[in-house]
């Protein structure tokens, strides 16, 4: 009776102590723009010139190198973005040239570049002659050993602490610089004719195992989330999280489990076991795409709801045309010979759980998955199978950072509906014992015939789909007809479709015109369009996957109406981790790239 | 043993018994002789964190200095992959700062043993920084203790790691913390903080002392940059007047190391009256320290030392003297090397004093010791104490007949050709003599014995037995005629003649030199 809650407690636990240290954890996009880190000369120094030649940089014959004031600086193309956590760069000297006057450091725009890094205000540098640190003076501090021709100088910048160290030939010297300003670009300063440097950025294995430092702070950040001190007020969190989990449970109506857990833990269910029944057996009829069914339904159980919620109402007759091309909708299904469950296309259906709801899918893309450091070297921990430095060309931080993820994404939802047929029949068996117990089960005022669905409450996970290899699918695939291939069921349903056009023009004229309804049509009537619906441009609608949506818009609505929340606290407490996540890496929070909200979701 | 295929807690508390029982080197050959390395190897992948930490832990006390099962650890796999591999992954830096610590600690152990390289990148980028990391002021008193006496032993021998260490993350600065504690502010604040801190005052500063100590050992920026820390040598004489025993011997340690600087010998050791708590320090200490503080005199009392002076009126001669009565050897070495470099270059009345103090007998019985060392060692006072003119005949004159006759034993007996070579530079010290002189021409032993060395088969020794004669001949001398004669009788002439053929360059040059005062 307690099968999935064990598993479900132990996940949400986590997640809520994520989402209620909402000051001080955060995690980042991770700073794409910096992968494509290059040396960039904007000096133009009267004296020495310096030539970039891609990632090399070479004084040449011309300067003079007598003081500091004939030095030159070149920074990277973009400064250090503080999402990133912990950013890191190494600089082999290929040469010291005639006195080997070497910087190496960190400066912000607008810096004087005729000099080394570290003279001016808001530079920093670590001198190879001499060995000292500069932090914005034109006098040094005694740092560390000098460097000269075949020393590798690595630099680190600790975003969290806003700290820098350098490193030499793989050791580190300790801390150079603390309170950094932010948005430094990585800057190398010659003096002498026949200074040779090469940057790395990452595109080379690094000298210094950086790996292993941001082992470290991935290790201290998620300490810090983990030993977040409640003190006294243990019995109060332990009942606010038994609650979210109740909540949570109750809302996507898994009855059964919410009952066990209530009385296991000792708490109150808010909401009648009928609604709760209620509920359930609408959102399994919107989710087995028997929409028109579950419409009849909802205006049984809950009258007046839809007709409250015109919007609602037209999303779901909307769904209901397409669950008819698909030839699920019992309207087109009665016409059908063949056996309902073959029909079926959606036989285990995906829990919502592991979505989040509809409202958070765009959390769920957004950025999640980019990696954390800016010059890639932690992406190896992405299962994101993006590149780990895509392009040379700069892309501009927050849009294109979240793009590679919601590529992936998008994908997942044009693979078609018996992919998830297959994943859910191996999932059937893994979760056998919750089917045999939602079989057993009894609706008093049942409309609906138990045995016809198959509706379990196992754990569907989103992220598996993403890995199921596509190409492997496409032979498997049964062949599919419109409407079920039934003539009558055609006829129908082009009926249908009149009758929705009409409500659509309807609406319009009492609420005024509307792009979302429109389009919804558009693309709804496109499927007929096609030979093969399932196989077009705009065939992702017959995902069943697509159903998912709908029903949490339903269910809400429902819940809304009888004065309960419409989204469960624990996914609001959710979506405020990922929201903060994302605040502090636009604030420049460095520790926001080691807490990611998924470390947290199992 | 046999129960280590048990449950989960049954390993954890065998290994942990083990590690709790397994002391010294006897108990470690026990273990190992029963297998222990094998058994206990594969709980290195245990599930269990506490079975792989007290495993670990095992390993780290098994491997303490000694070489035998360090030797035999680098070979032992798990599941496909080798120990140091595994206790390299347990160095990463997120994993608990004691496993680290204790793996860093096997590592160490296996390293010094021989077993891996100094140059491994397995020592050099992950055990040293791994090391350098647990002496951070965030880590516990406890664990910056053992980081830092760990450390130390890592680099005690090897130049290269010592430099890789004094540049690693401000070391050098970071162990000057080591000395604030107890901190003013936990005096005032906090009783218990207070408490704590004094039980590790003593052990962060024998901590401290020692990995100095191996930091200094051989690399002159690095002890200037040790000495350059702040009131570093007002530490050290601090230390060398501490109670607890552990302490004093770290900062002998420590200055002995530093002692070993020309410059800071002539610089801060001056400036620090070091000699002073040194030469307190060597007034009835035990052993252990005795050894590291005569040895750290020996450096203070070289010529160019300004402690030499006042050392000398403090009465080290008779510390000395008696030092090389001890039944220590490390003492009688130390104690007799001292007065050696006591009597460079030194004033007569040093001399005398050094001679009268030690007295003819004991001179013997060093002649005697089993202990080349010891002997090489007095050989060489004498062979300081006969240098100058006047002296050598001064001390030729009171101790003429003893030194001559220690010559001859020494020349009579199996010794090596090191011994023998400074024996007879010694007897051509007193060849330079002027009235010392004579001790050798009357005694037709010797002179036969300097004959048979010219026509040696080593070319050190014909050189050594050259000066002698070369010394002896010499024409603007008194009575040099006489001399000549006497050792042309003895054939020496015909053997200059043939040494003068010599391939040897300096055998040549000498025999051509010597030959010429027969010709003036």
């Amino acid at each position: 009776m307690s099968f999935p809650s064990c598993v479900i407690i132990f996940v949400f636990c986590l997640c809520t102590l994520v989402g209620l240290q909402i000051t001080s954890v955060g995690r980042g996009r991770g700073g794409t723009d910096s992968l494509s880190q290059k040396l960039h000369s904007e000096n133009k120094g009267k004296t020495t010139e310096l030539v970039v030649q891609g990632l090399s940089l070479v004084a040449v014959q011309g300067c003079h190198g007598k003081n500091h004031k004939d030095a030159a600086s070149v920074r990277a193309t973009h400064p250090i973005p503080a999402a990133c956590g912990i950013y890191y760069f190494e600089v082999k000297i290929v040469s010291k040239g005639r006195d080997g006057y070497m910087g190496i450091g960190l400066s912000a725009q607008g810096v004087n570049m005729n000099r080394l890094p570290g003279w001016d205000k808001h530079s920093y540098g670590y001198h190879g002659d001499d060995g000292h640190s500069f932090c914005s003076s034109g006098t040094g501090q005694p740092y560390g050993p000098t460097f000269t021709t075949g020393d590798v100088i690595g630099c680190c910048v600790n975003l969290i602490n806003n700290t820098c160290f350098y490193t030499k030939n793989g050791h580190s010297l300790g801390i150079a610089f603390t309170d950094l300003p932010s948005n430094l670009y990585p800057t190398v300063g010659l003096q002498t004719p026949g200074e040779i440097v090469d940057a790395n950025f990452g595109q080379q294995p690094f000298v210094f195992d950086i790996e292993d430092y941001m082992r470290e702070w991935r290790a201290k950040i998620q300490s810090t989330i983990k030993r977040f001190p409640i003190g006294d007020r243990l019995g109060e969190w332990q009942a606010m999280l038994q609650n979210m989990v109740s909540s949570y449970l109750v809302h996507h109506g898994y009855c059964s489990t919410a009952t066990a857990f209530a009385r296991v833990t000792d708490t109150t269910i808010q909401e009648e076991q009928t609604s709760i029944k209620n509920r359930q057996r609408i959102q399994k009829l919107v989710l087995a795409g028997r929409v028109g069914e579950a419409i009849e339904a909802t205006q049984q159980l809950y009258p007046g709801l839809l007709e409250h919620n015109p919007n609602l109402l037209f999303m779901l007759k909307c769904r209901q045309f397409v669950e008819m091309v698909n030839g699920t909708d019992s309207e087109v299904r009665c016409f059908s010979a063949r056996s309902p469950r073959s029909q079926d296309s959606y036989p285990g259906s995906p829990s919502l759980s592991p979505r989040h709801g509809s409202s958070n899918s765009h959390i769920h893309s957004t950025g999640a998955d980019s990696p954390t450091c800016s010059n890639g070297v932690m992406s190896t921990k992405s299962k994101q199978s993006h590149s780990k430095y895509p392009a040379l060309s700069s892309s501009s931080s927050s849009s294109s950072s979240s793009s590679p993820s919601s590529v992936n994404y998008s994908e997942s939802n044009s693979t078609d509906s018996t992919k998830s047929q297959q994943h859910s029949s191996t999932s059937n068996q893994e979760t056998s014992d919750s089917e045999m117990e939602m079989e057993a089960e009894h609706y008093p005022n049942g409309v609906l015939e138990n045995s016809s669905t198959r509706i379990m409450n196992g754990t569907y996970k989103h992220e598996e789909i993403l890995q199921t290899d596509e190409s492997s699918m496409e032979d498997s695939c049964p062949q599919r007809q419109l409407c079920g291939g039934n003539h009558a069921a055609t006829e129908r349903m082009i009926q249908f479709g009149r009758e929705l056009q009409i409500l659509s023009e309807q609406l319009c004229r009492e609420y005024g015109k509307n792009t979302v309804h429109k389009k919804m049509l558009q693309d709804a009537f496109s499927l007929l369009a096609y030979s093969d619906p399932w196989n077009c441009p705009v065939g992702q609608q017959l995902d069943p996957i697509q159903r998912e949506p709908v029903c949490a818009a339903l269910n809400s609505a429902i819940l809304e109406s009888q004065n309960l929340p419409k989204q469960p606290p624990l996914m609001l407490a959710l979506g405020q981790a990922s929201e903060c996540l994302r605040l502090m890496a636009r604030v420049g929070l460095g520790s926001c790239s080691f807490a990611r909200v998924d470390d947290y979701l199992h | 043993m046999a129960l280590l295929s048990r449950s989960r807690y049954t390993q954890e508390y065998i290994c942990q018994i083990f590690s709790h029982c397994c002391k010294g080197p006897d108990h470690q050959t026990i273990l190992f002789n029963h297998g222990a390395v094998q058994s206990i190897a594969h709980l290195l992948v245990s599930a269990s964190y506490k079975v792989r930490m007290q495993a670990l832990k095992c390993f780290s006390v098994l491997a303490f200095e000694n070489p035998q099962v360090s030797m035999t650890l680098v070979n032992v796999s798990v599941d496909g992959e080798l120990l140091p591999q595994i206790f390299v992954k347990m160095l990463q830096r997120d994993k608990p700062i004691e496993m680290q610590l204790t793996s860093a600690k096997c590592l160490t152990s296996m390293c010094r043993a021989g077993a891996i390289r100094t140059d491994d990148p397995c020592i050099v980028l992950k055990t040293l920084p791994c090391l350098v990391r647990m002496c951070s002021k965030e880590r516990l008193l406890e664990e910056r203790v053992e980081g830092a006496e760990t450390l130390a032993y890592l680099i005690e021998t090897d130049v290269e790691l010592q430099r890789i260490a004094s540049i690693t993350d401000h070391l050098i600065v970071m162990l000057a913390d080591y000395f604030k504690y107890p901190s003013s502010v936990s005096a005032i604040t906090d009783i218990k903080r207070l408490d704590h801190d004094l039980k590790h005052a003593h052990e962060l500063r024998q901590a401290a002392f020692k990995l100095y100590a191996s930091l200094g050992a051989n690399d002159e920026d690095i002890r200037k940059k040790i000495i350059e820390t702040e009131n570093m040598m007002d530490r050290i004489v601090n230390g060398l007047s501490e109670s607890s025993i552990k302490v004093r011997l770290a900062a002998v340690r420590c200055l002995h190391s530093l002692s070993r600087s020309v410059q800071q010998l002539r610089t801060s050791f001056q400036d620090h009256a070091v000699w002073k708590p040194l030469m307190k320090v060597l007034q009835n200490a035990p052993n252990e320290i005795l050894v590291v503080a005569s040895s750290t005199l020996c450096n203070l009392l070289l010529e160019f030392s300004p402690s030499k002076e006042p050392i000398l009126e403090s009465g080290a001669i008779e510390l000395l003297c008696s030092l090389t009565q001890s039944e220590n050897l490390a003492l009688r070495v130390n104690g007799i090397w001292a007065l050696m470099n006591m009597a460079f270059q030194a004033e007569q009345k040093i001399k005398s004093d050094i001679l009268r103090g030690l007295s003819t007998e004991q001179l013997f019985q060093l002649l005697s010791d089993s202990d080349v060392n010891v002997l090489m060692k007095t050989l060489g006072l004498l062979r300081n104490l006969l240098s100058t003119r006047p002296h050598i005949d001064h001390i030729m004159s009171t101790h003429g007949k003893q030194i001559m006759q220690a010559v001859t034993l020494i020349l009579e007996g199996e010794h090596n050709i090191e011994v023998k070579e400074q024996t007879l530079c010694i007897l051509a010290n007193i060849a330079d003599g002027t009235t010392a002189k004579e001790l050798i021409m009357t005694n037709d032993d010797i002179l036969q014995k300097i004959k048979y060395y010219m026509s040696h088969s080593n070319a050190k020794l014909q050189l050594a037995a050259m000066f002698c004669i070369s010394n002896l001949i010499w024409n603007e001398e008194e009575g040099s005629q006489e001399r000549q004669d006497k050792l042309r009788d003895m054939g020496i002439v015909d053997i200059l003649h043939k040494l003068s053929q010599s391939s040897d360059p300096n055998l040549c040059d000498k025999a051509k030199t010597a030959l010429q005062q027969y010709l003036a």
